[in-house]
């Protein structure tokens, strides 16, 4: 056990990732060059967790991020050096699975002894299927035993307290399921500062920090050039940003030298605003964030220092995400261009539209957009002064089964030949639909476990 | 008073969550915040998002950091994960409502078009 006195200087934590597939070089820039304390990589969109439970249950061993190895290959040995350790939700579905696979690069890598644990418990599928008549799902109202698609996952969002104990535990890497993103950053915070649980106003502090960096690039210049509006340099080579936090929560958002991209007042506001909805009210595991009268300072290029956050009280429930199979949606796209191209491109929509009918395709919705025109807003669109010199014409529709909806993008297809002339080659794609809903959980219903992992030998 | 685009006075970024879209919009300058608290409201946003927002609009305010919150509930074609739009998140949200017209006086009018800005 490491001795428990609170830490009175700053503490650095670095962002690795901000989804399952991100940029790796970064983070292993961080790791090598950051002299960073933790090194936190959030790895699962809302999605991400149920395509790793199907991919589980295929096959038991599977489940967890896919980059794993290559992460962990290259900034696990810059980590032992500099005495950083880990947090990550790359677990997804199968934490253990992922911690196993961890401890067994640790051993290869000659890296012993690093302390290699698993955070499980945000599984709670048994428990919402027992529940599921009484269960209201937040999006319909209805309860969750009243949605039309088989339920495959579902997993509540975690908060700080079982990643805190893996750390009081001395875990080096620390591997998780679905856990708060800004959590994941606040749960280093809490062991080193030793900050209590129900110590609102810096937990409120230290998830803002997390938010702000729990996206990665996108804090540091990504996402955000605009040019002649919102220039950023060396784009290709952004840097994933690093938290400096002082023992009262206030913190430091900046990036390493030599980077590209861009950390300024402007983005951090932008990024601050984004995926909160109620800025005196945000909601996570461990506290209320206040927001209201956040302060965001420019220390210097690249430097923003936040500050003037509160908190209150935590919720008494926490969020469920949960997996729904809603069947499949089916594409199909084909370009027309040359002088008359949107009246062929109309003509084929009406030809598309009559197959479907004639064959008898069925389809729960169908979307027709002219890529080009206004697939994106619609009729809330600018209409351009002159006609396009080329439109793509693009189909997509949703079926209970797949066969419908890989028919809608063959009827597609066969408008080469059979539609109007002049036309690019098509192209048609099908996915299945993992629709996620949510619904609230009382904190009694999940139990989260600290599981250490040694290498198998 | 001269007309401009949004754009040349703010920058946004939009977020989602289920089939809510959220779009956070930050006027450059402080002098521009009162233009965009009076203009940009949740009528206007209502009218501008014609065809897209479906359900009840909140507007936050920061004014701190010269922002705004816009939160559009039911504006992601049922949800992220079903929706059958090329732009599931509404990520481009960010860009409609850069294309909202507002209005301007004179003095800031005559500081945009010297920084090269034009009006529409």
């Amino acid at each position: 056990m490491r001795a428990n006195a609170p830490r009175t200087r700053s503490l650095r934590i670095g962002a690795g990732a901000s989804y399952a597939g991100d940029r790796i070089e970064p983070a292993t820039d961080l790791a090598a060059r950051g002299q960073l304390d933790y090194l936190v990589y959030e790895c699962l969109a809302e999605r991400t967790i149920a395509l790793a439970q199907l991919e589980r249950l295929k096959d038991p061993s599977k489940g967890y991020n896919e980059l794993l190895d290559e992460r962990f290959r290259r900034a696990l040995p810059h980590c032992r050096r500099n005495g950083t350790r880990v947090i990550t939700s790359m677990g997804a579905a199968n934490p253990v699975g992922a911690a196993r696979h961890t401890a067994a690069i640790v051993q290869e890598l000659g890296l012993a002894p690093m302390k290699v644990a698993a955070v499980i418990g945000d599984d709670v599928l048994e428990y919402c299927l027992q529940h599921q008549d009484a269960l209201q799902v937040m999006e319909t109202g209805e309860p969750l035993a009243a949605l039309a698609g088989e339920i495959v996952s579902a997993n509540a969002y975690l908060g700080a307290e079982p990643l805190v104990e893996a750390l009081r535990r001395s875990a080096d890497v620390v591997l998780t399921g679905r856990v708060a993103d800004c959590s994941l950053f606040l749960a280093a915070m809490i062991h080193e500062f030793g900050w209590a649980f129900d110590d609102w106003e810096r937990l409120g502090r230290g998830q803002a920090a997390g938010d702000m960096v729990e996206c990665g690039a996108i804090v540091s210049g990504g996402y955000y050039a605009d040019p002649g509006y919102k220039e950023v340099d060396d784009l290709a080579n952004l840097g994933f940003p690093y938290l400096v936090v002082q023992p009262d929560g206030s913190s430091e958002v900046t990036k390493l030298e030599g980077t590209g991209g861009v950390i300024n007042r402007a983005i951090c506001t932008e990024h601050l605003i984004y995926e909160i909805h109620d800025l005196a009210n945000y909601v996570t595991p461990d506290v209320v964030v206040d927001f209201s009268d956040v302060r965001l300072e420019e220390l210097g290029k690249d430097r923003v220092r936040i500050s003037g956050v509160r908190g209150k009280a935590r919720p008494a429930q926490l969020k469920v995400s949960i997996g729904v199979r809603e069947g499949w949606i089916g594409e199909g796209e084909i370009t027309y261009a040359g002088l008359g191209c949107l009246n062929r491109a109309r003509l084929a929509e009406q030809v598309v539209r009559e197959r479907l009918r004639i064959s008898g395709v069925q389809l729960q919705e169908l979307r027709v957009d002219y890529i080009g025109l206004n697939s994106l807003h619609g009729e809330a669109s600018i209409p351009p002064k002159e006609p396009p010199y080329e439109v793509r014409l693009r189909f997509a529709g949703r079926a209970k089964s797949r066969r419908d909806a890989v028919r809608l993008g063959n009827e597609v297809e066969t408008l080469v030949g059979k539609g109007p002339c002049s036309s690019s080659l098509p192209r048609q794609y099908v996915r299945e639909v993992l629709a996620i809903y949510s619904c609230l959980v009382p904190r009694s219903a999940v139990h989260p476990e600290v599981v250490f992992v040694e290498a198998d030998r | 008073m001269k007309r401009f685009y949004l754009r040349e006075i703010a920058h946004a970024r939009a977020g989602d969550k289920g089939d809510t879209s959220n779009i956070g919009v930050i006027a450059y300058k402080a002098e521009y915040f009162p233009i965009v608290l009076a203009q940009v409201t949740p009528e206007r946003v209502r009218e501008h998002f014609r065809g897209i927002a479906r359900g009840r609009i909140t507007r936050y305010e920061l004014p701190q950091l010269w922002a705004i919150n816009l939160v559009l509930e039911q504006s992601l074609g049922g949800g992220v994960t079903r929706s059958l739009s090329p732009d599931p998140h509404g990520k481009s949200y960010s860009a409609l409502i850069l294309t909202m017209p507002v209005d301007v006086d004179d003095a800031i009018a005559a500081d945009l078009v010297k920084a090269g800005r034009q009006p529409i």
